[in-house]
């Protein structure tokens, strides 16, 4: 049985061969398996852009809307929160020109908004995914001395000011989401799409 | 010997044969669903005709969209009438419990139909309504006899009258046998055209049944190009090895 | 790469020093000899494993988007079949893969009646296939039941109704099966679970003891001589090769071309007629309204037509009780395969014209009673059904007499060709 002269380099070609066109196979075969992991139409579904409606909100105020499972916080600026976002140092924040975050082009701003009065975020810390809660006071004791209003995570004491910014010195590593948006009219905002992409 | 031709009868009889009541021969429904203009024209027949009383649960419009080619802005003036979300699968205009008290019962979901019955069944059944007064809708089916739905296609097909011999058997039973149809009120198609209009409507149902079939095909030509190739490398690699052996 | 080489035999050394790494590998794949004469029916035992490898994955993929609740059942089959990318592919698998699994264990088990691999000392690897196939028929029918279309339910519930034919504990037993009176959302959680966790358990411990046994006592092979006889100088059989390389690239070779055959069905026609996937099944389960005419899956029709072929009440026990007896041992039988087989020859190849007839006559009533069993009964059907289940039987219960008056032909001492 073994007499025969083997010819090893045509063995191990073929071997080489069936090995690798298996290989292509098992990996075009991963696909579906992969991929369906991925967002169902369902979820995708559910996760369609949201109409808010934004005529009632007084300034100062906040509302809260429901995208893709997470909070969008909408907050009406007054004047005095606007202009307290320049009067922080180079220091206390983080990413003060939102250089290392994740906002849509026309929110790359001191105000990070596409109108400086409303400021949308999603409200999830950029630090574990805990919802900061919303304190808008100047004075607020238990966050902090020099507070000038903002957002506080509970969860690991992340600050961020009234534009979302990330203060210095706390976990979160960068500033909170701006998702996609537009207003549709006057009163009404549309979270989820705007006039460039779909996110 | 008996029995291997009493095998053989039966193994020839076509296995489905009396699928439908009254053991009448489906008409073929011979859709199409690489022409994508019918399926179009179908969905628009669907989303008019049927979507009023039927849900499709299953079928999302923006995979009709997708699938049929048909822009968003398009899907929302044409097909949409039952919400503003095209992610939104199918619901039937009229609430469930209305239409189980106007017909008696709730009309079934529409998604998967088409596997159900069949293409053809579906297409028949859409050519088999008649004109008889003692229905409560005023119209059987010649393939559904009692089916509970209105002929809602009547303004395009027109009224029929079927017409009907009386047979009777050798020890005197009558049946009727159905015969032909007869116009009586002409619809707005004429016959092609309602074969062509109830043909794209029954070819978009088969899509929406499965809409996987429109990709499934072509996907498969290539699966099995590739493991033909596979095959050929296997092959040669066993004769390599069994060289030793043989 | 040579120092690539060296670090992976390194690993595999440091392994093997702690686990029986090399000499697992040494008797089961690379030291084990097998006959070299297998032919075209020994693909099967390999090919059913891989199948169940398909089975296994592609069910774990299905369980993450399918809801065993009557309510949202059916609407999440749908679900994979639309919403989740590329579920309509995982769902076809798993479908036909089911239909492709007994394909391809009842040619496995044929290929054990033609070459008598059930016979001394493959008894215990018989018992243990067949209680293999008994787990796998459990497995298919409770699987059935989670799409939740009007054939799971119906069969589902005409199936369970046969143990209310047992006497005295029937209904109990019926009931306790469903945990309802009828089948109901608590059948199909409990169907689930078994079905996704216990019996893919069961079945993948007994394909472990099936296959230690056959590694046991070696395996049979078309010519039915035992190679282990004839031994070589260096201590290994004669006719025997090392699995590995030489039947695992021929079983490579195989795989391949049944995954051609497989991937046809999966694309090109996955409901198969109806047999694989059935239109029925695209109705939801209705408990209010029977469908026209409910089978079982084809791979079950063969007992059904057994079960419904008992018509008469015999010894003062109803007619319904003779056919789930009949049933039962009809699938129970199998098992007594070794001890009904009197002759001394194990291959079909040396095997008289008695068995050959009776093989033959039997494959004949098999297929007949399984095609029966696809069919709405008539007066004719059922007579025929009777016919082929007492041939069924005779099949079993002669084989001693048959296989004992048989004119064998001489064994040769080595395998042929």
């Amino acid at each position: 049985m073994r007499d025969a002269v083997v010819d090893t380099s045509r063995r191990r070609f073929l071997t080489g061969t069936t090995v690798v066109i298996g290989g292509i196979g098992a990996a075009f075969a991963a696909v579906p398996f992969i991929s369906s992991f991925q967002p169902s139409a369902r979820a995708k579904a559910m996760g369609a852009p949201v109409d808010v409606d934004i005529s009632k909100l007084e300034p100062g105020q906040r509302l809260i809307q429901k995208w893709r499972g997470k909070p969008v916080w909408v907050v009406r600026r007054t004047d005095e929160m606007l202009e307290n976002l320049n009067s922080f140092d180079a220091v206390a924040l983080r990413d003060p020109q939102s250089d290392q975050s994740e906002q849509p082009r026309y929110a790359k701003n001191v105000w990070r908004s596409e109108k400086p009065e409303y400021l949308v975020l999603v409200g999830v810390c950029t630090h574990l995914g805990c919802s900061p809660s919303y304190v808008p006071d100047m004075s607020a004791p238990d966050v902090g001395i020099g507070w000038k209003g903002g957002f506080f995570c509970p969860c690991h004491g992340s600050k961020f000011d009234l534009a979302g910014r990330v203060y210095n010195g706390v976990p979160a590593p960068s500033n909170l989401v701006v998702p996609p948006y537009k207003f549709l009219t006057e009163g009404k905002l549309r979270v989820g799409e705007d006039d460039g992409v779909t996110a | 010997m008996r029995i291997l031709i009493a095998t053989l009868l039966l193994l020839m009889a076509p296995q489905f044969a009396c699928a439908n009541e009254g053991g009448l021969k489906l008409l073929k429904a011979d859709v199409d669903l690489s022409d994508q203009a019918s399926l179009q024209r179908g969905a628009r027949l669907f989303v008019n005709y049927c979507g009023s009383c039927h849900s499709a649960a299953y079928m999302r419009y923006n995979r009709i969209g997708a699938d049929l080619g048909i822009s968003e802005e398009l899907l929302k003036a044409d097909l949409m009438f039952t919400t503003d979300k095209v992610g939104e699968p199918m619901r039937a205009a009229m609430p469930a419990d209305d239409s189980k008290e106007w017909f008696g019962v709730t009309p079934p979901d529409l998604s998967v139909e088409a596997r159900a019955r069949g293409e053809d069944w579906l297409f028949s059944y859409l050519h088999g309504f008649y004109k008889d007064p003692s229905k409560t809708t005023g119209v059987n089916n010649l393939y559904f006899p009692g089916a509970a739905m209105p002929h809602v296609l009547w303004e395009l097909q027109g009224v029929k009258r079927a017409v009907f011999s009386t047979h009777t058997s050798p020890e005197g039973m009558q049946t009727q046998v159905f015969e032909h149809f007869e116009n009586e009120i002409p619809g707005t198609l004429d016959e092609v055209q309602y074969e062509r209009a109830t043909r794209d409507l029954v070819g978009f149902m088969v899509y929406m049944g499965e809409p996987a079939k429109l990709v499934r095909y072509a996907l498969g030509v290539k699966v099995l190009g590739f493991l033909f190739i596979f095959f050929v490398a296997a092959y040669l690699l066993k004769r390599e090895y069994w060289k030793d052996v043989n | 790469m040579n120092a690539i080489t060296r670090k992976l035999v390194d690993l595999r050394d440091w392994v093997d020093e702690r686990f029986p790494l090399m000499s697992l590998w040494n008797d089961h794949i690379a030291q084990y000899y097998a006959p070299k004469n297998f032919n075209f029916w020994y693909y099967f035992g390999a090919l059913s494993m891989a199948v169940f490898g398909l089975q296994i994955v592609t069910g774990i993929w299905l369980a993450m988007n399918y809801k065993p609740d009557a309510d949202l059942a059916f609407g999440s089959v749908e679900y994979i079949m639309r919403d989740v990318d590329w579920g309509w592919l995982i769902r076809y698998l798993h479908s036909t893969g089911a239909s492709a699994f007994f394909i391809v264990i009842y040619l496995h088990m044929f290929r054990g009646l033609m070459y008598g691999s059930f016979k001394k000392p493959r008894e215990l690897l018989w018992i243990l296939g067949m209680l293999l196939y008994l787990m796998l028929m459990a497995e298919a029918f409770m699987g059935y039941l989670l799409p939740w279309g009007q054939m799971s339910y119906w069969g589902a519930q005409v199936i369970i109704s046969l143990f209310g034919a047992i006497p005295v504990i029937g209904t109990t037993l019926s009931e306790w099966i469903r945990g309802d009176y009828v089948v109901s959302d608590i059948t199909l959680n409990r169907f689930f679970s078994l079905h996704v966790i216990a019996l893919p358990f069961a079945l993948a411990g007994l394909v472990m003891l099936h296959i230690l046994a056959l590694h046991e006592v070696g395996s049979n092979n078309p010519d039915g001589v035992e190679i282990k006889k004839l031994k070589g100088p260096d201590g290994h059989p004669l006719d025997g090769i090392p699995f590995h390389p030489y039947y695992t690239v021929k079983d490579l070779m195989g795989l391949s071309v049944f995954l051609i055959l497989f991937s046809a069905v999966v694309f090109f026609s996955p409901e198969m007629g109806g047999y694989f996937l059935e239109a029925n099944n695209f109705i939801p389960a209705n408990p209010m309204q029977t469908p026209p005419h409910i089978s079982p899956v084809w791979y079950f029709t063969p007992y059904y037509s057994i079960l419904r072929a008992n018509t008469v009440n015999f010894l003062w026990i109803d007619a319904k009780v003779w056919g789930v007896v009949f049933m039962g041992l009809g699938v129970l039988i199998f098992f007594l395969l070794p001890w009904l087989d009197r002759s001394p020859v194990r291959s079909i190849r040396y095997r008289g014209p008695l068995f050959k007839g009776a093989l033959g006559i039997f494959v004949v009533v098999f297929v007949i009673l399984g095609y029966l069993g696809l069919l709405p009964p008539t007066a004719e059907r059922t007579l025929m059904a009777q016919v082929c289940t007492v041939i069924y039987f005779l099949f079993f219960l002669l084989m001693p007499i048959y296989t004992s008056l048989d004119k064998n032909k001489p064994v040769p001492e080595r395998v042929t060709k």
